[in-house]
């Protein structure tokens, strides 16, 4: 069977692979964008977190034996922890100042984490093994989805589409959209501000590590994981915009399966896409698809 | 202002008497640093634009000079005005789309498209992907000296510094570089006493893309190479290093700055990996106790701008 010409095993496997791509860049901005809302920093150092997820998860696997499940749960919390301690003893002190200087700090931790892992590692990837229960592949009929992947494509929905409910549905949301708009108003309520502050930078780090955890089995574990997606990530917030936080899902969703296609169609522009898709609607939209320009 | 002549005295005397103790290939490389950090810093001190995608100009430049020496076989100062303007035009195509958002936005997108723009360097024929454009003649400056002696090489890379330098040194005090000012101390308030600040901030970028590459193009001519390096993100964050340790916003810092980079990599080259470590480990310790560098904090000490 062929579609456009294009023998549909191919297509659907490029927009498999493009739907999975589309997961991160989904996981990534949303951590992006939920930190920016509050913090109103970028968090350069956001690839280095999904590099430190995927590493604390190999190793507890190799050294400890704790299994993918354990690595789900517990990578999370301790990346986020370490996200908690960055802010509290640094980002803190430089919330009064110009913020392309957490921009800077950010970068700068980047460099230090992904040094001292390429330093203890290597730059060649590390294997993650599948899973035992997702090992193996559903018939579709019209392809054959491996059952890890399809496993990554609903975990990033559900968590993508919880955190969207948190924020925007319930009452702890209220409180941060409402910190996000005014955040002195919202101290003169009772409400520990900088507490919440430092746990929703805690918490976008944790989806960074979580994302880590996943795409651990697919890409192979390496120091450097982090640094291209990372761009690519931004170049998907810039179009999204970072207003909301449906915007930041579907643009990730979005751009992953573009991409995809893109690999079928035109593969010597794959790499390029995204940042061409960021320059039109730059052009026509500068504020971005879901964003409000500031 | 007297105090800025004396620095720049300073400046050229050590650069015209260094080579007779260190390497001159090592000081040709700080000035060609130098003077890109110079141009950054154009943006970002002046202007209060940072961009994480200066590497495009730096590459594009390099390369185009490059070629423009080796396959056309252009003599060296063409191969560099010709540089120059390609760079320049790179800058007004991504200036006019990157200054359509402001701050971190305005950093991620320049770091966005430099990424694109390696991506095509990558993919193209003519840079040569991973190998690069090797063995670039240096050619016959002017077709009358020539430039494989290291000597007359090093005449040239500091003329060109000095040249650059001077001309940022001029935009800065001009009344376009008040204005530049006073769009980073207030933008709203510069759109309401009539100034189109997006103009002004175009026009910035395009000079700071055309300097920063014709610190490319003579990077270029002097190592006899262009590659990826030059146009990689790492080189963006080198720039921004180098010009946060000299001081942002001061007009020597930068030249400083670069030295201290340039000594430390070239010093520290055999730690491989340690050496991001460390660019790492000052990045944080600037942003957090240093946030002046080093020549602002004399320029606050001696109470006069530098």
């Amino acid at each position: 069977m062929e579609i456009f010409g294009i023998p549909s095993q191919a297509l659907f496997g490029q927009l498999l692979i493009g739907l999975i791509n589309g997961s991160f860049y989904a996981l990534l901005s949303l951590g992006l964008a939920v930190i920016f809302g509050l913090l109103n920093i970028i968090n350069f150092t956001h690839g280095a977190q999904y590099m430190l997820g995927a590493f604390v998860a190999y190793l507890g696997l190799s050294k400890l034996g704790l299994n993918y499940w354990v690595a789900l749960v517990v990578t999370p919390v301790l990346v986020g922890a370490t996200g908690v301690v960055i802010e509290r003893t640094m980002l803190s002190r430089l919330y009064k100042l110009d913020h392309l200087y957490g921009l800077l700090l950010t970068f700068g931790l980047a460099l230090i984490i992904q040094g001292l892992f390429r330093n203890e590692f290597g730059s060649s990837g590390m294997p993650y093994p599948v899973p035992e229960v997702f090992q193996g592949v559903f018939n579709l009929g019209f392809m054959f989805l491996p059952k890890y992947r399809a496993w990554v494509i609903v975990a990033s929905v559900v968590v993508c589409f919880s955190t969207w409910y948190v924020i925007e549905r319930t009452k702890l949301g209220a409180y941060l959209r409402a910190a996000t708009e005014n955040p002195s108003l919202v101290q003169a309520f009772g409400i520990n501000v900088p507490r919440m502050i430092t746990l929703t930078y805690g918490f976008g780090v944790g989806l960074a590590a979580l994302a880590g955890v996943m795409a651990a089995p697919i890409y192979q574990v390496n120091p450097m994981m982090g640094v291209d997606i990372i761009i690519v990530v931004f170049a998907v917030v810039v179009i999204g915009g970072m207003g909301s936080i449906m915007g930041a899902i579907l643009t990730g969703f979005g751009l992953g399966l573009v991409e995809g296609l893109t690999k079928v169609f035109y593969p010597e522009a794959s790499n390029t896409v995204i940042f061409v898709i960021m320059a039109i609607v730059l052009l026509i939209k500068p504020a971005g698809l879901f964003g409000t320009q500031k | 202002m007297t105090h800025q002549w004396v620095a720049f005295a300073i400046m050229v005397l050590a650069f015209a008497i260094a080579p007779i103790w260190i390497y001159p290939v090592f000081l040709m490389k700080v000035m060609c640093f130098a003077l890109f950090a110079c141009a950054f810093n154009l943006l970002i001190g002046f202007g209060g634009l940072l961009s994480f995608g200066h590497a495009m100009f730096l590459g594009t430049a390099g390369y185009a000079a490059a070629h423009a020496a080796k396959v056309w076989g252009w003599n060296p100062e063409l191969a560099v005005l010709f540089a120059t303007l390609c760079s320049g035009l790179l800058a007004v195509v991504t200036g006019l789309l990157a200054i359509r958002r402001q701050g971190i936005y305005f950093a991620m997108i320049t770091l966005a498209l430099s990424q694109m723009v390696f991506f095509v360097y990558l993919q193209t024929p003519f840079t040569g992907g991973e190998d690069g454009i090797q063995a670039v003649p240096r050619g016959q400056l002017f077709g009358m000296f020539d430039l494989s002696n290291n000597a007359a090489m090093y005449m040239f890379v500091m003329a060109i510094f000095l040249m650059g330098f001077a001309i940022i040194w001029r935009i800065v005090h001009s009344p376009f570089g008040q204005i530049l000012k006073a769009i980073r101390e207030n933008q709203d308030r510069a759109i309401s006493l009539g100034y189109d600040t997006d103009h002004y901030k175009l026009v910035a970028f395009i000079m700071s893309g055309a300097i920063a590459g014709m610190a490319g193009a003579t990077k270029s001519l002097v190592f006899q190479l262009a590659s990826l390096t030059d146009v990689h993100w790492s080189m963006s964050g080198e720039v921004v290093l180098m010009t946060l340790v000299g001081g942002l916003g001061t007009l020597f810092g930068p030249v400083l700055g670069a030295a201290v980079i340039v000594s430390m990599q070239n010093y520290l080259a055999h730690l491989g990996a340690w050496v991001t470590i460390i660019q790492g480990l000052i990045f944080v310790i600037c942003v957090m106790a240093f946030r002046r560098g080093i020549i602002g904090e004399i320029a606050n000490w001696i109470k006069k701008p530098l």
